[in-house]
């Protein structure tokens, strides 16, 4: 099987550099044949480019072959692959047996061009929505798998041999990775990663070849939802991942590698927003193009800094020497980029015009300001070590304190910005509808400052509190705004058909999904926003509990039941029962527990968490004291902490909307008054 | 329709504000005095472990670390044996180098970490300003400009012709 995935691999490398190289020559042909430079029949470039497409099709089938070959491996347990006998066991259960594709640096390398084989895939196969763009779009998405494939057979071989004695097991999966949400994680974040290679082709593509009309804008656009969903859910499964496993009590370390996720997720979201002024008005379309490059760009950034081994990063485990590579790739990308910019900039010069300075295009503005500063601040963290090392010759570490500081008031901005966009109106907003849309938000964030202050907390004595009361508010604003835009077209439907106002609220969505689709995305940021404020009062508590020994935090008594062990052939486990209580009621039990893993040699802990609405209940089992033998517990209590992961749920639902083409309106089952018909318009189809 | 005057600049004053607001967060409500407990917790989060984990030095959790304990215990005595925070740093600082600090000290070049996303985020903001300022002008431009308003006979031939 080594051999065949060996093969394959080749297989697939000659089948991208065929389908490049011919894809590239054929569109040249093309080109120069339509602009005139040639006269000859243009069928033969065709043919030669569906030649290519078919190569990349059948790449796709290769590194297909490739994938399973090395699962295959990891299943039966072939130990004569370097890969596989460095990151699997014989006793490793199988769903991370099948991890393992992705738990190591050839295997993620081999995840990473299978997925962009499988989009490539997609597009080749659709691409009769634009013949001549998705060629392009096809061409150029070979041309970075051409990348992927020569790394993994040059640098990176996913089937390299053992030499000498094979071990009869073999070093294991590393614990961190031995949990369920990493068999999902990974992926999620490669298909958000890879994925908006797709959207970056369409726009290099549509710039090469000087696309006419906006078509392309609409096909990046949706694009880059899907894989902005993709990469939205990789990140907070990640952090739900290092909340359940890392046991710090925390979900967000603003570790390099986190920070290489965000950083082409805050770009991409800003180009989701700006998108809509190219679409809308004509403009941006530099801007525009500008963000999908430099979205592009920081995933292989991401990669390289991770990779390489540049900053120091508890993802320790996806370091190693193909930074080089990158870099060269890197730079490749950006001068083709620069250089297709500079040769075409004409086609994308528009006259930008705004009516006013209180408008939706200049709420955009603002957003997409926001979000690249937050960019920005996030890659200035990651790396000023390294810059400071350069200058100072010393190495200093930028942690959370940093990004909390400098980042947090940024992202309060833009959460402020999520609940006034939506209700200013394109081109400009009249001094009335001003008034109608904010008193009501407005007066529910102070309202809820004021309450919130009577209830105790109190923003002067810490800056957290400060933080919190300041997110809490400003989340009520947005919502009451959100709440109030839903409200009012559903108000017009509901009086229009004589529905109910939650079924007026459904056929609102449906009419314009797009835009409410994004109402509800915002919806999902508040949640996320209010989960996160809720770390302002966390507590902690840490005790050695023996026999019937008890210890408390907050309203809750955590009383020691047993400690005990356990043994299985992948790892040995030390676990303690404790018995919850509050208000002396039995609540829950929980069995926070420590693993000992025999291939890997590493201790791991597992955390047990009580978790509602309300708060965490977060027990970690922190190891025994080696005097008296007896567990060590410590116990967090986080407010909060699941609204963040339903604020995601919300995210998903909203963008899954917004992906679904909107409903035609039905025709109108009374006669309305010119006024009335004026209302409605502006409340049910007013954009997005 | 357009803002009135006053309200444009009743609404870029609010904004203006608003943003200050904003961004001097970071630097309220440090004044007040802490509990031991309060301080040791505050301290402790500024503070990275020295064992080579990345983590926090009150955060940090991995069995059998053979640093955090010792730094709690080195925090609690430098707490007691010292003045301000910045004494108390200086402390680790001078036992484990800079690099113990989970972001930057204010001094030197490290100002520079601190002062520059919001250095970015002000140029950013001066730059879009001139954009829509830019913007608007044209469009002013383009409004004395205009063409003349269709004619309603002109109107119906257009609706006509293009059957709408």
């Amino acid at each position: 099987m080594p051999q065949f995935g060996s093969f394959t691999l080749l297989l697939a490398l000659g089948l991208s550099v065929y389908a490049l190289v011919m894809g590239t020559f054929s569109l040249w042909q093309l080109a120069r044949a339509s602009s005139g430079l040639q006269n000859f029949s243009r069928s033969v470039p065709e043919r030669l480019l569906e030649t290519s497409r078919r190569a990349g099709i059948a790449s796709f089938i290769a590194l297909t072959c490739a994938a399973f070959a090395l699962v295959w491996c990891a299943f039966t347990n072939n130990f004569s692959v370097a890969y596989i006998l460095h990151h699997t066991n014989r006793a490793l259960p199988g769903p991370y047996k099948f991890a393992a594709l992705w738990s190591g640096q050839e295997g993620s390398l081999l995840l990473w061009a299978w997925l962009l084989s499988a989009y490539g895939f997609i597009v080749r196969l659709r691409h009769k929505v634009d013949v001549r763009l998705s060629a392009y779009a096809s061409t150029i998405l070979i041309g970075i798998q051409v990348f992927f494939v020569t790394l993994m057979v040059f640098a990176a071989h996913p089937f390299s041999m053992v030499t000498g004695t094979i071990p009869a097991d073999g070093n294991g999966l590393n614990p961190l990775l031995q949990y369920p949400e990493m068999v999902i994680h990974p992926p999620m974040l490669y298909l958000g990663y890879v994925g908006f290679s797709v959207p970056f082709a369409f726009a290099l593509g549509a710039l090469m070849m000087r696309y006419p009309g906006e078509k392309w804008i609409h096909i990046t656009r949706r694009w880059t939802m899907i894989t902005w969903l993709f990469l939205t859910c990789g990140i907070f499964l990640g952090a739900h991942w290092a909340y359940s496993v890392l046991g710090w009590g925390g979900y967000w370390g603003w570790d390099p590698v986190e920070n290489a996720s965000l950083m082409p997720w805050l770009t991409g979201t800003a180009f989701l927003h700006s998108v809509m002024m190219q679409e809308k008005r004509g403009m941006m379309k530099t801007w525009n193009v500008w963000l999908i490059f430099s979205t592009f760009l920081l995933t292989l950034l991401g990669t390289l800094l991770t990779r390489a081994g540049l900053v120091q990063s508890v993802h320790a485990f996806a370091q190693s020497s193909i930074g080089d590579w990158f870099v060269g790739f890197m730079i490749l990308t950006f001068a083709v980029c620069l250089f297709t910019y500079l040769r075409q900039r004409d086609h994308l010069r528009v006259e930008h015009r705004l009516d006013s300075l209180v408008s939706r295009e200049s709420s955009f503005l603002f957003n997409n300001l926001l979000l690249l500063a937050a960019c920005f601040t996030v890659l200035w963290g990651t790396l000023f070590p390294i810059l400071s090392e350069w200058v100072q010759g010393t190495k200093v570490t930028v942690g959370a304190p940093f990004y909390n500081r400098v980042g947090v008031p940024i992202g309060l901005f833009l959460l402020f910005l999520t609940g006034i966009g939506p209700v200013l109106a394109w081109r400009s907003t009249s001094l009335r509808s001003m008034r109608r849309n904010f008193i009501l938000p407005v007066l529910a964030g102070v309202a809820t400052a004021i309450i919130l202050m009577a209830a105790g907390i109190r923003p002067w004595r810490d800056e957290a509190a400060l933080y919190a009361l300041v997110s809490f508010s400003i989340g009520a604003l947005v919502i009451t705004a959100v709440s109030s835009e839903f409200l009012r077209g559903a108000h017009v439907i509901a009086q229009q058909t004589g529905r109910n106002l939650l079924s007026a609220i459904v056929e609102l969505t449906r009419r314009n999904t797009r835009r409410y689709g994004g109402y509800i995305v915002h919806f999902g940021v508040v949640l996320i926003f209010i989960g996160i404020a809720g770390s302002a009062f966390n507590q902690v508590n840490e005790q050695e509990l023996g026999f019937h020994d008890a210890m408390t935090i907050g309203p809750y008594k955590l009383v020691d039941q047993s400690y005990t062990e356990d043994d299985n052939p992948n790892f040995r486990s030390e676990y303690a029962l404790l018995d919850v209580y509050k208000a002396n009621k039995k609540i829950a039990q929980l069995a926070p527990e420590q693993r000992f893993y025999y291939a890997s040699q590493q201790t791991e802990t597992m955390v047990a968490n009580q978790s509602n609405l309300e708060r965490d209940l977060y027990v970690i089992y922190a190891g025994k004291n080696p005097d008296s033998g007896q567990p060590i517990i410590k116990v967090f209590l986080n407010p909060l902490v699941n609204w963040i992961w339903i604020g995601v749920l919300v995210i998903i639902l909203g963008t899954a909307i917004a992906l679904i083409p909107s409903k035609k309106p039905a025709s109108r089952s009374r006669s309305l008054p010119a006024r009335e018909i004026n209302e409605t318009a502006e409340a049910v189809a007013g954009g997005d | 329709m357009k803002l009135p005057r006053n309200a444009a600049k009743f609404l870029r004053l609010w904004a203006v504000v608003l943003g200050f607001a904003i961004l001097i967060l970071p630097t309220l409500g440090s004044g007040d005095p802490l509990s031991s407990n309060d301080r040791f917790n505050k301290l402790g989060h500024q503070i990275m472990c020295s064992c080579g984990c990345g983590q926090i030095l009150l955060e940090c959790n991995h069995v059998g670390c053979p640093a955090s304990d010792g730094m709690r215990k080195e925090l609690r005595i430098a707490m007691d044996s010292t003045g301000s925070d910045s004494q108390v740093y200086d402390v680790f600082i001078q036992k484990y180098g800079p690099v113990i600090m989970a972001a930057p000290v204010f001094h030197g070049f490290n100002i520079v970490a601190w002062i520059m996303p919001f250095a970015v985020l002000l140029a950013g903001t001066l730059a879009a300003a001139l954009l829509i300022h830019l913007w608007k002008q044209r469009n002013a431009r383009q409004i004395l400009v205009q063409p003349p308003a269709l004619s309603p006979a002109m109107r119906d031939r257009i609706r006509r012709e293009t059957e709408l």
